[in-house]
C-alpha cells in the first residue's frame, strides 16, 4: 500500500485500540494502521519495543505518522524512530496533535494519497500553536 | 579489557562497573519508588532495577566489546527494559556516550563525551537545567569534571545537586502536572543519577 501509515501510541491499550477502531470505521482500510499501548508489564505506559513493532506493521514507503497521548508516549516514540534508524527514520514523524482527532484526520488525509508532509500538517492543524 | 594508557581511566573494568551500578540501583529501588510516588507515577525504582538487572545479565558480553560499542549496547538494553520515560532518557545517555567516547578514554575525552551525552538527554526530554530532572545532576557533574575535581568531590557535588532539586518546581514529565505541589520533593531521576555517579566514580577509584 502506498498511502502513508498511521501509528497510534497511548499509555492505555484500550485508548489505542479504541482510537484505531474509530479510524477503521471512519476511514476504512485504505491506510496502513497499527496501535500499541501499555508498559509491556500489564500496566499503563508506553514502551519502545512495542512502538517499533507498530511502526513496522504500519510501514509504508510513503512514510508513517505517529499519534501520541501524554509526554512519555512522545519521548518513547521519538526514541523508537531513532532506533529504527536511517534512512527509514526520515520518513517517520511524531505528530503534535490530540490522539483521537489527530489519528482520524491524519488517516482521512492519508487515505486520499496525501504525502507524509500533508498528513502531518492536517494533524497539526488540530493543535493550538 | 584493553584500555591503554588512559590516566585515571586506566583501571576501567566495565563488568565491575555494571555489577556495582546494578547493586546500587537494587539497594535503592524502594527509596526511588517512594520518591517517585510523591510526585510521579511510582514506578521508577522498579523500572530502573529491571533495566540494570537486564544489563547485569549480559555484563560479560558487553564487557568483551570495545567501550563505545559496549556503552551503546547498554543504552539500547536500558531503552528496551527500563520503560516509562526513564528508559529513553537513561538509554540515550549511554547511547550518546558510546557514540562520543574513545575506546581508551582519558579524562578530557570522557568529559567531552559526557557533555555531548547530556545534550542528547536534554534533546530527548526537551528539557534543560533547572526543571527538576536528571539534568540538574548531570550538568554539575560535567562542570566538576571540567574543573578537575577529584572522584570524592564529584560524588558529593552530585549528591548536593540532587538535594537541590527538592525546592525546584517540576516543569517536565509527570511531576509537572502537580505544579507547585512538586516543590518539596527530590526528583527521583536526579536521585538515581547521583546514585549512579557516586557508584561509578567510587568504583573507578577502586573504593568500596
Amino acid at each position: 500500500m502506498s498511502n502513508v501509515g498511521i501509528v497510534i501510541v497511548s499509555h492505555s491499550p484500550l485508548v489505542a485500540e479504541g482510537t484505531a477502531d474509530m479510524v477503521r470505521q471512519m476511514v476504512g482500510d485504505e491506510v496502513p494502521l497499527a496501535w500499541c499501548g501499555g508498559n509491556g508489564h500489564g500496566g499503563l505506559g508506553t514502551n519502545v519495543e512495542a512502538i517499533m513493532g507498530a511502526i513496522e506493521k504500519a510501514w509504508s514507503e510513503a512514510g508513517v505518522a505517529i499519534l501520541v497521548d501524554l509526554g512519555g508516549a512522545e519521548t518513547n516514540s521519538e526514541m523508537a524512530v531513532e532506533m529504527i534508524g536511517e534512512p527509514r527514520s526520515q520518513k517517520i514523524i511524531v505528530c503534535n496533535a490530540p490522539i483521537v482527532e489527530g489519528a482520524v484526520m491524519a488517516a482521512t488525509e492519508a487515505s486520499g494519497g496525501a504525502s507524509l508532509r500533508e498528513v502531518v500538517a492536517t494533524a497539526h492543524e488540530l493543535s493550538p500553536s | 579489557m584493553e584500555t591503554g594508557n588512559a590516566g585515571d581511566m586506566a583501571a576501567l573494568n566495565l563488568a565491575r562497573l555494571i555489577a556495582a551500578a546494578a547493586d546500587t540501583i537494587a539497594a535503592h529501588a524502594e527509596e526511588l519508588t517512594t520518591l517517585d510516588q510523591a510526585i510521579g507515577d511510582g514506578d521508577h525504582g522498579l523500572n530502573m532495577k529491571r533495566g540494570f538487572e537486564a544489563v547485569r545479565a549480559e555484563a560479560a558480553a558487553f564487557s568483551a566489546r570495545p567501550l563505545p560499542e559496549a556503552l551503546k549496547a547498554i543504552g539500547t538494553k536500558l531503552v528496551m527494559t527500563v520503560g516509562g520515560a526513564s528508559g529513553p532518557l537513561f538509554g540515550t545517555l549511554f547511547l550518546a556516550l558510546g557514540k562520543q567516547i574513545s575506546a581508551a578514554p582519558d579524562r578530557a575525552n570522557l568529559t567531552a563525551a559526557f557533555g555531548k551525552a547530556i545534550e542528547a538527554v536534554a534533546a530527548r526530554g526537551k528539557s534543560q537545567v533547572g526543571q527538576k530532572t536528571m539534568l540538574d545532576v548531570l550538568q554539575p557533574v560535567h562542570d566538576a569534571l571540567l574543573q578537575g575535581k577529584t572522584a570524592p568531590e564529584i560524588a558529593d557535588i552530585a549528591d548536593a545537586a540532587a538535594k537541590a532539586t527538592v525546592p525546584m518546581k517540576a516543569l517536565r514529565g509527570r511531576a509537572s502536572f502537580l505544579g507547585d505541589r512538586s516543590i518539596g520533593h527530590m526528583d527521583a531521576g536526579a536521585r538515581s543519577t547521583t546514585l549512579l555517579v557516586r557508584t561509578i566514580v567510587e568504583t573507578l577509584e577502586g573504593q568500596p
